[in-house]
């Protein structure tokens, strides 16, 4: 057993990292801000269109001006070119043929710069629909009674009819409501992936090649084949968790220059204790992510989650109490994180969801 | 990130299973957990069966006596035992995670071979004599006062919250050499024997109503120099050798228990109807998420530590804060289910919901643990 980063992880990471940071740094995050907070570009479509299955939209755009379009497509098929919607896809078929693993390192650098897009539902498509792998299609779906970056999206795959926008609390998350009869059943018992056998509206989704999740693989073997409803819960863990890395890093270097009553604040024990809770949730949350990898298991999936999730949106808000009165204003980031942790928290079923399946998993006897 | 074990390390995982299925049922029956006689005589006991198999010091250095396992075989022994109930170190705790090591690390070849062997082959029993009523986690402000006198130290002071000090035969303690010196400076770690004239052991009750532990009193109790372990006055990096052992592995058996317990409570909840409330499922669904994390945060660390060649580093204080605390609200938990059955001191969860509330205090307080993440992980500023 060597739970640790390989070199070729480390490598891939760091290659990731480098690829974001100088081509969605700072300054390209708060430009995307900046458009999509244009006045006139926060208005959907109207959505009465009864779109449903998987189709391309032709000329069937969006009203909104084009102008005020916040994705932007040349970087993401520089994402396509690096292999990130790829990544998993064998490389007979094209793909950089790797795993869970990888593209968990990948969604976590994706989190750490707050990426726009609908990254995973893009992801999930390659190889299933023609384009998504090298980045020229930008795919969407379905999630819950949510459905992310409809107006910007070629391809939905699913049921989204009389989708309506709603004005997202993210500004970078375009967000439409799906009506509540496609809602799908949320509750107890859910560590079968309630989408593996048909979609919100009951129409059959595409899965990942290997059909339902496999149970605890004896060892951890690592199981590449699970659900798509698990592996966004997955994916999305491990954008919380590069979010929560990120503003764990950044209120610690605010308490390490700022200064009030004559010395870094950094130096009051309150707020040490603020970041070591806030370092503590992120290490915990990452060996339960990585382990979720490593293993495909529904109940670490369901951990990770979790856990992932509570780093995300804590870490936010206590990186903007560090902050004090800077993080209130739209000029900071630390905002920008707790939205985007509070909009991810809402996919693939969200904590109870998680909660109510390790509870399960308490009584099936396999913890 | 590899989770999978190597064909050598599951071998050794099945012959320790294959011995633990043979030597357990005939174990005696557990002591009264107030009886420290027969408790030191079962965990000697014990310690004898796992010297005579060749699994005594697991994870000590081949030239100390011990059988130079790797961290990730020590994992597998502390797994394996857990889950197969057998007995916890107990009595014999002091001597194999702390004395032992510290003793191993920075001991002459002399005083290895005096007090090593005994430990392993489960003769003599160790307690640790740091703590002090003025200095609990602000350890280096400790008073007992040592002076030398001939081929002697002369101590005078007293120790208190000493784990094992009824049945100990020798105990790891700091005095000070110096008093003049900066608080950390002028400390010095001797093994000072415990029926030495002078030394009187009053047990202490604690809030669970047993006496794990004690105060020890010193006066004027003559230790030979031969017994220090280091130079004088350089015992607070002995100290530092010994503690970062106690936040290595020492808590991977309690995971594997906590998640037994967690799967029990579900399971008595199920059987009372408690399961029935969504809020109380929830949470015992959350407290699973985080001991799955915790076991993986062991595998972790053991890996680093594995890489390193050495002891696992601060993630250990990572991992004590997020322990302490999981632990807690494990057994609060296990009380919601219990209903009023938790106020029954009859009822196993009640006394270890009690025991539970030493963890964010014991081996450096919650508060103490996070200085040391922000101060020395996030190098943040000093607090002041």
């Amino acid at each position: 057993m060597d739970f640790r980063l390989t070199d070729d992880q480390r490598a891939l990471r760091q290659g990731i990292r480098n690829l974001l940071e100088g081509r969605f740094g700072r300054q390209a995050l708060r430009a995307a801000v900046d458009r999509a907070d244009g006045k006139g570009g926060t208005h959907g479509r109207s959505g009465t269109d009864g779109r449903s299955g998987t189709h391309g939209k032709g000329g069937t755009g969006g009203k909104r001006p084009v102008g005020a379009r916040v994705l932007d497509r040349e970087l993401w098929r520089e994402l396509g070119a690096a292999g990130f919607f790829a990544l998993r896809l064998p490389e007979a078929d094209g793909g950089v043929g790797q795993g869970l693993p990888e593209a968990v390192l990948a969604f976590e650098e994706a989190g750490r710069v707050l990426l726009p897009g609908p990254l995973i539902a893009t992801h999930l498509a390659a190889g299933a629909v023609a384009g998504a792998a090298t980045g020229e299609v930008v795919v969407t779906s379905p999630d819950g009674s949510l459905v992310e970056w409809l107006d910007e999206a070629d391809i939905v795959r699913g049921d989204v009819s009389g989708a309506e926008p709603l004005a997202s609390v993210d500004p970078l998350t375009p967000l439409h409501r799906l009506p509540a009869s496609a809602a799908p059943r949320t509750g107890s018992g859910a560590l079968r992936d309630p989408w593996a056998a048909g979609g919100p509206g009951g129409r059959p989704m595409p899965d990942g090649p290997g059909g339902h999740p496999e149970p605890d693989a004896p060892g951890g073997l690592a199981s590449p084949s699970c659900g798509d409803t698990l592996l966004t819960s997955l994916l999305t863990a491990a954008e919380q968790l590069g979010s929560a890395a990120r503003t764990c890093g950044t209120a610690v270097q605010h308490a390490r220059t700022r200064e009030q009553f004559g010395q870094p604040i950094g130096a009051f024990q309150a707020v040490q204790h603020l970041c070591a809770d806030m370092l503590v949730r992120v290490e915990v949350a990452r060996v339960a992510v990585y382990a979720a990898a490593v293993t495909a298991d529904p109940a670490d999936i369901a951990a990770a989650r979790l856990l992932a999730d509570e780093a995300a949106v804590r870490g936010a808000r206590d990186c903007l109490q560090v902050y004090g009165g800077m993080g209130f204003t739209w000029e900071s980031d630390v905002h920008l994180h707790l939205k985007r942790a509070w909009t991810r928290t809402h996919r693939a079923g969200g904590a109870t969801r998680s909660e109510e399946a390790l509870a399960d998993d308490l009584v099936a006897g396999s913890a | 990130m590899d989770l999978t074990y190597t064909p050598e390390e599951e071998e050794f995982r099945a012959r320790l299973r294959a011995w633990l299925a043979g030597v357990l049922p005939a174990l005696p029956p557990k002591p009264s957990p107030d009886d420290w006689p027969a408790r030191r005589a079962y965990d000697l006991g014990w310690q004898r069966r796992l010297y005579d198999a060749g699994y005594a010091g697991l994870h000590w250095p081949v030239d100390a006596g011990g059988r130079g396992a790797t961290p990730t075989q020590h994992l597998i022994y502390l797994e394996e035992t857990e889950k197969a109930g057998a007995p916890y170190v107990g009595a014999n705790f002091v001597g194999l995670l702390h004395a032992g090591p510290t003793i191993a690390s920075e001991g002459s070849a002399e005083q290895r071979a005096r007090w090593l062997p005994p430990v392993l082959r489960g003769e003599e029993v160790w307690c640790q004599g740091f703590s002090e009523p003025g200095a609990g986690s602000d350890l280096a402000a400790l008073r007992t006062r040592a002076w030398r006198d001939g081929d002697d130290y002369v101590v005078s002071g007293s120790k208190i919250w000493t784990s094992h000090a009824e049945v100990a035969d020798w105990c790891e303690l700091l005095v000070r050499t110096d008093p003049g010196a900066r608080k950390h400076r002028g400390i010095t770690w001797l093994a000072m024997p415990m029926d030495a004239p002078g030394i009187t052991v009053r047990p202490l009750r604690t809030l669970a109503g047993s006496t794990e532990f004690a105060e020890v009193f010193l006066d004027e109790v003559r230790v030979p120099v031969a017994n220090r372990v280091g130079a004088e006055n350089d015992g607070w990096r002995v100290t530092m050798v010994t503690l970062s052992y106690e936040r290595g592995t020492a808590f991977v058996g309690e995971v594997v228990a906590c998640r037994r317990v967690l799967a029990e409570v579900a399971r008595e909840a199920r059987k009372n109807g408690r399961w029935d409330d969504v809020v109380l499922r929830r949470r015992l669904g959350r407290l699973n998420a985080e001991f799955r994390a915790l076991w993986r945060l062991t595998q972790w660390n053991v890996s680093e530590a594995q890489g390193t060649g050495g002891v696992p580093g601060v993630g250990g204080s990572v991992f004590k804060l997020g322990y302490s605390h999981a632990r807690q609200e494990l057994f609060d938990a296990a009380a919601e289910v219990l209903g009023p059955e938790a106020l029954d001191l009859g009822r196993e969860w009640t006394l270890d919901r009690l025991s539970s509330l030493s963890y964010t205090i014991a081996a450096g307080t919650s508060q103490i643990q996070r200085n040391i993440v922000a101060e020395r992980i996030l190098g943040l500023p000093r607090g002041r």
